[in-house]
């Protein structure tokens, strides 16, 4: 479901790929105050958007918002910043997708909400 | 702390129940378990569901079935955790029985799936919705990556997979509440529709219908209501991260590994003494990578055992006897709460054509989204 | 000295053959590929539209021009299918290139040269002092009816150029505009496709406004055709482009480069800046190139550029258009097609 305060809330991430760096490591898109382990101090960084496919699948019963599209893929990709996020895979053949291939995360839409809605732009991956 | 025991259990069957509205089933299944312990008054309710609001517009559950099972004014709470929030409302009600706040709880655990028409969406809600669900993964899709990497990684193989189903259709035959009581073959799960790959139809468990109830007592007082109070001997719940591209291992869930670790130390029994469990099979690949978690296989081994049959009657454990959630069915918030009427039946031996001979240690083990939550509790006959 | 300081295409992956389309309506497909010059066109993929076409080639624009985004002043995007009919194209843009938010923004329709006067506002900015850097964008996705001549050739994509006075690749030598009130082709508010005035697009509207534009800006700059490396004209088929080129002295030698139609379908306000990106992806310093738009209303705006030294510094800096034209292209059947461009009723 999309919705103005949303789309607008995420636009650096979704749309610019800033990311937080914290002291223990961890990488997190999403803004967060804390890491999962508790760590506090971080510094901002962008993604380059390239990374690699830890794991992936090709969907055959999504949900309304994408059933006209399928069968389509979605990876787990970790970024070479170490960062770990979830895209779906566009402009790529089925056949070329595998675990561990290097990919390109682009700017595209992806979704409306309805003929009226706003339209959501973010990330997706291709396989370079 | 007191000792806690199960006095009553309570279900309705699983299943695509369209005369029965959520408040229905709940209050069938609550005054089955109350009718099974001959109690009358209880002292406090706990309602397992993942989403009221999103299939049937409902929240404020604890008030509604309050009032619908006939027990206005007692205090009453809705438990959320995904697919494990019945395991968690037990769990609740266990410490409010324990710590001596209450004598009399019954936990019920309820889902009314049926009543949406774009089921996909709600269930997607279990996983991270800005990041995951935004970008179109499924909650299958997440599974079905999991398994990529298993099958990859520890050579797995498609047949194998198919094992899980096929055993789980087997134990359902003699469950008269499941939804899908009957035999499958391998030729059906491989000529099942496709789901998330390498995931198809029939190595996801199904859209149910349907509610359970288990009654909580002190154990000092439980031979007052049944014969076979069943002791619950420890407990352990563990989080994990919200999203699957956080788990460091995409094989492992450290959540089960750490609820089981948990519920073992407060339970004092280890992994070779449990005789069945009940686990969250809610995908194939689902009932192998917690069977490895739980310690009863060691990692990569356990869908060669299962495929051997290590995993039923005359194998090192049963796991689940009552066709798990793919043959008995899966609705979401009760399952938890049906794992646990299983495990007492089980071990009050009377679980009919499925018993499981001499069973005395019993476990089920109830999980949230992607490995985000996992419940695991330790039964033992007295 | 004013001019580009770096400049950027992009164009979806998707193609759909002319045949394929003639196949559909019972076309004679080689009868529609002689007619038209064309072979094949683009077709953007479910995810994408005018304001990802337009990211990035701005993106690429950024990489050959290397200057921080936050120094550019004003950003303007031109297509006759923004996404929205109020919400401008160039907000979204601006978000996703880390631009602003101290920066003018403005969405800019004309029909296909809604680009290039997004160009010549960028551009005027930078001349008159008022900003440091300025960006023009030409970008579209637009469609023609089903079984109507337009669908052989409306096709989707892009071109940025961003404007400065510091290490310019292409300096603009001369610009003239040249404008009518002409009902050649137009689209109503709240209708689905544009409508069209059949062989009066040719010679009243297309060559009327392209013609006196080119003349005017020849005659003020005193550059003669054969002293021109390149030239490129809006592109709305393969014939009009050569046609236009040919009677102002221009030879095919001078217009092939640009001419990128017959692969790439009509772009519309990417269609002749297109062009002339392919044609400063091989510009030698000191040449010079002509850059002549046409949008049916109708007007066209034309531009003289010569070259710097530093255009075979930023060349290869990203992708260019003919690379992107021949590589990773996947064939649609004309279902998938007519699904993608949503000419098919769906069940909202």
């Amino acid at each position: 479901m999309a919705n103005s305060q949303r789309y607008t809330r995420e636009i650096p991430h979704r749309f610019r790929l800033e990311a937080q760096k914290f002291e223990d490591g961890f990488v997190s898109l999403p803004n967060r105050y804390i890491s999962p382990n508790g760590n506090k101090n971080s510094e901002k960084i962008k993604l380059s958007g390239k990374g690699k496919i830890l794991s992936y699948t090709v969907i055959h019963t999504p949900s309304d918002e994408f059933k006209l599209i399928k069968p389509y893929a979605v990876a787990i990709i970790e970024t070479i910043e170490g960062a770990r996020l979830t895209a779906m895979i566009t402009d790529t053949p089925l056949d070329k997708i595998t675990i561990g291939a290097d990919v390109e995360l682009v700017f595209r839409k992806i979704k409306e909400e309805g003929a009226s809605g706003i339209i959501n732009y973010g990330y997706k991956a291709i396989v370079v | 702390m007191r000792e806690v025991a199960i006095i009553g259990v309570g279900l309705t069957k699983f299943g695509e129940l369209w005369d029965q509205s959520l408040r229905d089933m709940f209050a069938e299944a609550a005054l089955r378990a109350m009718e099974d312990a001959k109690v009358y008054k209880i002292d406090s309710l706990y309602v397992g569901s993942m989403s009221g609001g999103l299939y049937a517009h409902q929240e404020h559950l604890g008030s509604l079935m309050a009032d619908y099972i006939g027990q206005v004014g007692v205090p009453a709470a809705r438990v959320e955790s995904a697919c494990s929030s019945g395991g968690q409302a037990a769990r609740l009600a266990y410490y409010e029985v324990a710590s001596g706040a209450s004598d009399i709880v019954l936990v019920g655990g309820v889902e009314k799936m049926w009543d949406v028409d774009d089921g996909t969406f709600v269930l997607a809600t279990a996983a991270d919705q800005e990041y995951e669900a935004y970008n179109g993964v499924t909650f299958p899709g997440l599974y079905a990556m999991m398994a990529q990497v298993y099958m990859q990684r520890y050579g797995l193989t498609r047949e194998e997979l198919a094992a899980v189903p096929i055993k789980n259709h087997k134990h359902s035959v003699h469950n008269p509440y499941a939804q899908y009581p009957f035999e499958i073959d391998l030729k059906a799960v491989l000529k099942s529709a496709p789901v998330a790959d390498p995931l198809r139809l029939l190595d996801c468990s199904p859209i149910t219908d349907g509610a359970a109830a288990i009654i909580l007592a002190p154990l000092e007082i439980a031979k007052n209501f049944t014969d076979k109070p069943i002791k619950i001997k420890g407990i352990g719940a563990a989080t994990g991260p919200i999203a699957l591209h956080d788990h460091k291992d995409l094989t492992r869930l450290d959540a089960v590994k750490l609820s089981a670790e948990r519920a073992y130390k407060a339970a004092g029994v280890g992994p070779n003494d449990i005789q069945f469990a009940e686990v969250h099979d809610c995908f194939s690949i689902a009932e192998i990578i917690v069977a490895e978690e739980l310690g009863f296989f060691d990692y990569g081994t356990a869908g060669k055992a299962i495929a051997e049959g290590q995993a039923t009657y005359g194998g090192k454990v049963v796991i689940n006897p009552s066709g798990g959630l793919k043959a008995k069915g899966h609705p979401v918030g009760a399952t938890g709460v049906a794992q646990l009427v299983e495990a007492t039946l089980q071990l009050q031996g009377r679980a009919g054509k499925r018993q499981i001979e001499g069973a005395v240690l019993g476990m089920t083990q109830n999980m949230g989204g992607s490995g985000g939550s996992s419940v695991v509790h330790i039964l033992e006959a007295i | 000295m004013v001019g580009i300081v770096g400049y950027g295409s992009y164009v979806p992956r998707h193609r759909i053959r002319i045949s394929t389309i003639a196949e559909q309506w019972g076309d004679d497909a080689k009868v529609i590929e002689n007619g038209l010059l064309l072979q094949e066109k683009t077709v953007p993929g479910r995810d994408e539209d005018t304001i990802t076409i337009a990211v990035e080639a701005a993106k690429n624009a950024l990489k050959r021009a290397e200057i921080d985004p936050q120094e550019i002043g004003a950003v303007y995007i031109g297509s006759e299918s923004h996404p929205y009919a109020v919400k401008p194209s160039g907000t979204v843009l601006i978000d996703a290139l880390g631009i602003g938010p101290h920066v003018h923004v403005a969405d800019f329709e004309f029909a296909c040269k809604a680009g290039s006067e997004a160009m010549f506002v960028a551009y005027s900015h930078v001349k008159s002092g008022n900003m440091k850097y300025a960006m023009g964008i030409g970008a579209d996705t637009s469609q023609g009816a089903p079984g109507d001549a337009l669908e052989y050739s409306a096709s989707a994509g892009g071109s940025a150029f961003i404007f400065g006075t510091e290490n310019v690749i292409a300096e603009v030598i001369e610009t003239h505009s040249f404008t009518t009130d002409t009902a050649d082709f137009w689209r109503r508010e709240y209708q689905h496709y544009p409508r069209h005035g059949g062989r009066f697009t040719g010679e009243p509207a297309y060559f009327k406004h392209v013609l006196n534009s080119a003349k005017e800006i020849l005659d003020k700059s005193g550059i003669k055709p054969s002293e021109f490396a390149h030239a490129v004209f809006h592109m709305p088929n393969g014939r009009f482009p050569l046609k236009a080129g040919k009677t102002l002295g221009f030879t095919d030698e001078q217009m092939k480069q640009g001419w990128v139609v017959n692969i790439m379908g009509n772009t519309y306000s990417g269609s002749s800046i297109t062009g002339f990106s392919a044609i400063l992806d091989v510009l030698k310093p000191g040449e010079l190139a002509l850059l002549v738009s046409f949008g049916s209303g109708a007007g066209s705006d034309a531009f003289i550029f010569r070259a710097t030294e530093r255009i075979t510094e930023v060349q290869n800096k990203a992708p260019k258009i003919r690379e992107l034209l021949d590589s990773n292209k996947m064939y649609l059947s004309y279902g998938q097609y007519a699904a993608y461009r949503k000419k098919i009723l769906f069940n909202e």
